[in-house]
C-alpha cells in the first residue's frame, strides 16, 4: 500500500510535457488533438491523486476529473467534426495550409 | 526490501505510461500514435483503479478507450492523414521546442521533488460506493453537484447539434 505521492506526479509530469512537445512539433491537426488528449489526461490524474492523498474525506477531485472527462469528450467530438469539414474543403489537414477562412 | 503486488503493478504501469506517452508524440505513423494513446489511456484507468476510484476508472475506460479512440481511428482513416504526418518543422524551431520542454519538465520535477510531500501511503478509507456518487451528483447541498451535472448535459447536447451542423454535407 505504500506508493509515494511523488511517483504519481512524476508520471503525470512526463505525460504533460510529452503532450506539450507533440502540440508544438506536429503539423497534422489530428496529431495535435492527440497531444491535447495527453495533456488533459495528465491533469485528470493530478486531480485524482491530490484528492486521494491530501484530502481523502471529500471527493472534489474525483468529481472534477469526472466532469473533465465528459468535457474532453465533447471537445474532441466538435474538433473532429471541424477537422473533417476542413478536409472536405481543402483536401488536407496540415496546419500550414489552413490560413484562410471561408464562410 | 520486499515490494507488494500493488507496488509492482504501479511501477510497471508508470513505466509503460511514460514510455508510451513519449512514443505517442514521436511515432512516425499517426495510426500507431493513436494506438499508443490507447495504451496511455488504459494506464490512466489502471492508476484510477490503484487509487481506489473504481467508478472513475470505469468511466475512463468507457469514454476514452471505448469512444474517443475509435473516433480518432475513424477520422484518421477518413482524412487519410497517414502519409502527411512526416512533415517536420525546421531545425531551429525543433531545438527551441526541445529546450522549452526539457527545461520545463526539469523545473516541474525539481519542484515536486523538493516540495517534501510526506505522504507515502494511500489513506485507509473504503472506496466510495455508487450510491454515494449518485447522491453527490444530483444533490443540492454544499459539495454536491447538480448544477455542473445539468450544465454538462446542456453542453453535450450543444456539442451534438454543433457537430452535426458542422460535419453535414452542404
Amino acid at each position: 500500500m505504500e506508493i509515494h505521492v511523488v511517483y504519481y506526479l512524476i508520471v503525470s509530469t512526463i505525460m504533460l510535457f510529452a503532450g506539450i512537445y507533440g502540440f508544438f512539433t506536429r503539423k497534422n491537426l489530428l496529431a495535435v488533438l492527440i497531444s491535447v488528449e495527453l495533456i488533459l489526461n495528465a491533469t485528470n490524474i493530478n486531480f485524482a491523486v491530490f484528492n486521494r492523498y491530501l484530502f481523502p474525506d471529500v471527493f472534489e477531485g474525483h468529481f472534477f476529473a469526472l466532469f473533465g472527462i465528459g468535457i474532453a469528450a465533447a471537445e474532441t467530438a466538435v474538433a473532429i467534426a471541424i477537422i473533417i469539414n476542413i478536409y472536405r474543403n481543402i483536401r488536407n489537414i496540415q496546419t500550414d495550409n489552413i490560413d484562410e477562412m471561408k464562410g | 526490501m520486499d515490494i507488494t503486488l500493488q507496488q509492482l503493478v504501479f511501477y510497471v504501469v508508470a513505466i509503460l505510461m511514460s514510455v508510451f506517452s513519449v512514443m505517442t508524440v514521436t511515432s512516425g505513423s499517426i495510426l500507431r500514435s493513436a494506438t499508443y494513446l490507447l495504451f496511455v489511456l488504459f494506464g490512466t484507468a489502471a492508476i484510477y483503479f490503484i487509487l481506489g476510484y473504481t467508478f472513475l476508472g470505469a468511466v475512463q475506460l468507457m469514454v476514452y478507450a471505448g469512444g474517443i479512440v475509435v473516433l480518432y481511428v475513424f477520422s484518421i482513416l477518413l482524412t487519410n492523414s497517414d502519409k502527411s504526418i512526416n512533415q517536420k518543422i525546421c531545425k531551429s524551431k525543433l531545438f527551441a521546442v526541445l529546450a522549452t520542454v526539457l527545461i520545463g519538465a526539469a523545473l516541474v520535477l525539481f519542484l515536486i521533488w523538493t516540495n517534501g510531500f510526506a505522504l507515502n501511503a494511500i489513506p485507509e478509507c473504503s472506496e466510495i460506493g455508487l450510491k454515494e456518487i449518485g447522491r453527490d451528483l444530483i444533490g443540492m447541498d454544499k459539495y454536491q453537484y447538480v448544477l455542473p451535472f445539468e450544465i454538462v448535459s446542456v453542453l453535450l447536447l450543444a456539442c451534438m447539434i454543433g457537430g452535426l451542423l458542422i460535419a453535414r454535407k452542404r
